[in-house]
């Protein structure tokens, strides 16, 4: 597996794993002693001169970068990145970021898609001082390595531009360095890592040193991705991360109350924020079918499914292992705000969950919902798949039965046909 | 035969009298489990579902000669629950558990890479050989005995692809629900293996998502040593990507890991590949007919 394919991986993770804004993963890698390049949070253009003039004052700094602090990379592209030289530019750059729809390749629909509102933007040193032109950007992340099962720490020369064209089109300037799972990064790797990056001196001691705490911090804040791009030499031979992103385990987070508490719903899908308060997996789509499923792999199968019957899975949802009347509601709730669909699929697989508590789960659900104009087809199967039949065909709603997965996708297939006749 | 699991398999739970074990062990009891006991640290030598309780595995070993665990202990304990389990010597571990931190299970592998067991999971269904031992949380009544064995990263697709089998007249030897997670105690290719060692299995179904390598290289792994007939499907043919679906291994990454580059080195492989999610059952009596009328 390439790096690219890691990358993407890893960076783009919704759901189990929890993204840092970047001034989150400056904060925690210099808990753990990372050197980076120093930067005050503002959410107004009053409070980033107020930093420009504190950063000055601090730092000795003379120009600031101003960043636009959102989920997604390649913020430079869409205007995002500023170095503002004096204080009037401060005041100008923060004025145009601060709440411009920022669109970057990354964000929904990329550079022709509406783009992320910019709530919050870092003001940062020049990291680059004294000489911009004796600087050297690498490359480095770290991540788990599914294949080996452990982590690896992947690193470039060539820092600061897009890794995934690095890796494709001069791969051997593309280093890794797997970690022994319990034994951690040992001194000769770290010292392979420098001398790789060609560093020799006070650099080399400066990039040991870096290497080793940026992995301590990944193991121990249990992050699922560190990217620090660049990783920066200076003229004056410090090492130290211009930019980094973060991606946390969500499942170790209950060891890491204080990272948890760094959550930004503002920058989360609200439908998918609002699916994960009741419980739901849900994951907002384009398509005219909403479906709802107990399992994520069922799920898949059936979006796969829906596809097949000449339509196109408007989501994914998971209701997970109890999917009693409540969650029921609450998932059609969900559905039904996207206007785009047409048909609903409840595919429910009853094991330990019985399919006539589901059945009458959807009926009141449906009652509660007060008419619904959207057919939808119920497919339950297992526990008691025949009583649960029975009680919709008998309810006298706009439910049409399955118990087969395929006579389903037939009911879906028609009911999208008559919808467009 | 069968693999992993069967009648004479002594099973315990651990976290037995916690609210899912208590509910999971007393369902697997009721199938005809031959379930001797179980672990949770403290209440031991007292008795739950007339078993008895034991403070440690290693203890459950020596007085009841368990050799199977069906973990259900909480994610921030489960890394431990199969160390110890481990190293009490069981010799084939099941982990239940869902939400376990990925760097917990990177030292869990380390630490099992030198212990004669086999773990299964975690983020699993278990595994379950009808009519002998059901060691985990599927539903037993969908399953028959029978000869095709499945092999499963997801929970109720699984019991899709069991129940579209049974309905098609056939039933299952073994059926392993390897799990979800990025780091699996067993992979798709070593399930595989072990149904393709097993004469009580004739054929074998394979059930994928999008994400990671495991069905690419199960499937090279057939091609070289594979003996029976294989039918398989890779759900997420029309997930985006990269966006993950539910499970931290379902991630879209690159041109490999898609559900179209999987299928196709499925196919070129020789395995016989589903398209439709409804025909997993139905495709597998083909290609058992088939074989059969070349005999």
């Amino acid at each position: 597996m390439g790096v690219e394919k890691q990358r993407q991986s890893c960076h783009k993770i919704k759901d189990q794993s929890m993204n840092l804004h970047e001034y989150q993963g400056k904060e925690l890698l210099k808990r753990f002693g990372v050197a980076i390049q120093e930067g005050i949070l503002a959410e107004t253009v009053e409070e980033a001169v107020a930093a420009y003039r504190k950063l000055k004052e601090e730092t000795g700094t003379e120009a600031v970068v101003i960043k636009a602090q959102i989920h997604a990379g390649g913020r430079g592209k869409g205007g995002g990145v500023k170095l503002a030289r004096t204080e009037d530019e401060v005041r100008e750059y923060a004025g145009q970021i601060l709440g411009m729809m920022l669109k970057t390749p990354q964000t929904p629909g990329g550079m022709e898609g509406p783009g992320k509102l910019v709530r919050k933007i870092l003001v940062a040193e020049d990291a680059y001082r004294p000489d911009f032109d004796a600087c050297d950007e690498f490359y480095m992340s770290v991540l788990m390595d599914r294949a080996s099962q452990r982590n690896v720490i992947i690193y470039s020369t060539e820092g600061g531009m897009e890794i995934e064209k690095v890796a494709e089109e001069t791969p051997h300037l593309v280093h890794k360095e797997y970690v022994h799972p319990t034994l951690g990064l040992q001194a000769f790797q770290a010292r392979k890592i420098a001398f790789n990056l060609g560093l020799s001196g006070t650099a080399f001691k400066e990039m040991v040193r870096f290497v080793s705490k940026l992995y301590q911090a990944f193991v121990d804040s249990d992050a699922s991705l560190f990217e620090i791009n660049p990783t920066l030499k200076t003229a004056d031979d410090r090492i130290v991360a211009v930019d980094c992103k973060v991606v946390l385990d969500d499942n170790a987070l209950y060891r890491h109350k204080d990272l948890a508490e760094w959550r930004d719903l503002d920058e989360e899908d609200s439908a998918e924020v609002e699916a994960k308060q009741y419980g739901l997996n849900f994951i907002n789509l384009d398509g005219n079918v909403g479906c709802m499923v107990n399992g994520a792999g069922l799920a898949m199968a059936t979006m796969d499914l829906i596809k097949l019957s000449g339509g196109e899975p408007a989501n994914f949802l998971d209701v997970g292992g109890t999917a009693d009347a409540e969650r029921v509601e609450k998932a059609l709730r969900i559905i039904l705000k996207d206007e785009k669909v047409k048909v609903i699929l409840i595919n429910i697989f009853g094991g330990i969950v019985r399919c006539d508590r589901v059945a009458n789960g959807i009926v009141q659900a449906y009652k509660n919902l007060g008419g619904i104009d959207v057919p939808i087809v119920a497919r339950l199967q297992g526990t008691n798949a025949d009583i649960a039949k029975k009680i919709i065909d008998e309810s006298g709603l706009a439910v049409h039965s399955a118990i087969e997965l395929q006579e389903a996708a037939d009911l879906v297939a028609e009911l999208l046909k008559q919808q467009e006749a | 035969m069968s693999v992993l699991v069967n009648k004479n398999s002594r099973v315990i739970v651990q976290g037995f009298t916690g609210k899912e074990g208590t509910f999971h062990a007393g369902q697997m009891i009721e199938y005809g489990t031959q379930v001797v006991g179980g672990v949770t640290p403290g209440k031991g030598g007292q008795t739950h579902l007339e078993r008895p309780v034991f403070n440690t595995v290693e203890e459950a070993v020596r007085e009841v000669q368990a050799d199977t665990s069906v973990i259900f202990v909480p994610p921030p304990f489960a890394a431990d629950a199969i160390m110890e389990a481990a190293e009490a010597g069981i010799r084939v571990i099941i982990c239940i558990t869902e939400g376990i931190p990925v760097q917990d299970m990177v030292k869990v592998k380390a630490f099992l890479a030198d212990k004669d067991c086999r773990l299964v999971g975690p983020n699993c269904p278990g595994v379950i050989t009808p009519d002998e031992a059901k060691c985990g949380i599927m539903p037993g009544f969908i399953h028959r005995k029978g000869h095709i064995g499945i092999v499963s990263r997801s929970g109720t697709l699984t019991y899709e692809a069991v129940d579209q089998v049974t309905r098609a007249g056939m039933g299952q030897s073994t059926c392993i629900g390897i799990g979800g997670d990025p780091i699996p105690g067993t992979t798709t290719k070593e399930a595989v293996e072990l149904l393709m060692n097993d004469p009580e299995t004739h054929g074998i179904i394979m059930i994928g998502e999008i994400g990671g390598n495991m069905e690419a290289e199960a499937a090279h792994w057939i091609k070289e040593h594979g003996t029976k007939p294989v039918v398989g499907f890779i759900a997420g043919q029309t997930a985006p990507k990269g966006r993950k679906m539910g499970h931290a291994g379902a991630i879209v990454g690159g041109k490999d890991d898609t559900a179209q580059a999987k299928m196709q080195i499925m196919q070129d492989c020789g395995i016989t590949v589903v398209k439709n999610p409804a025909q997993i059952g139905a495709t597998m009596k083909k290609v058992m007919e088939a074989l059969s009328s070349k005999v």
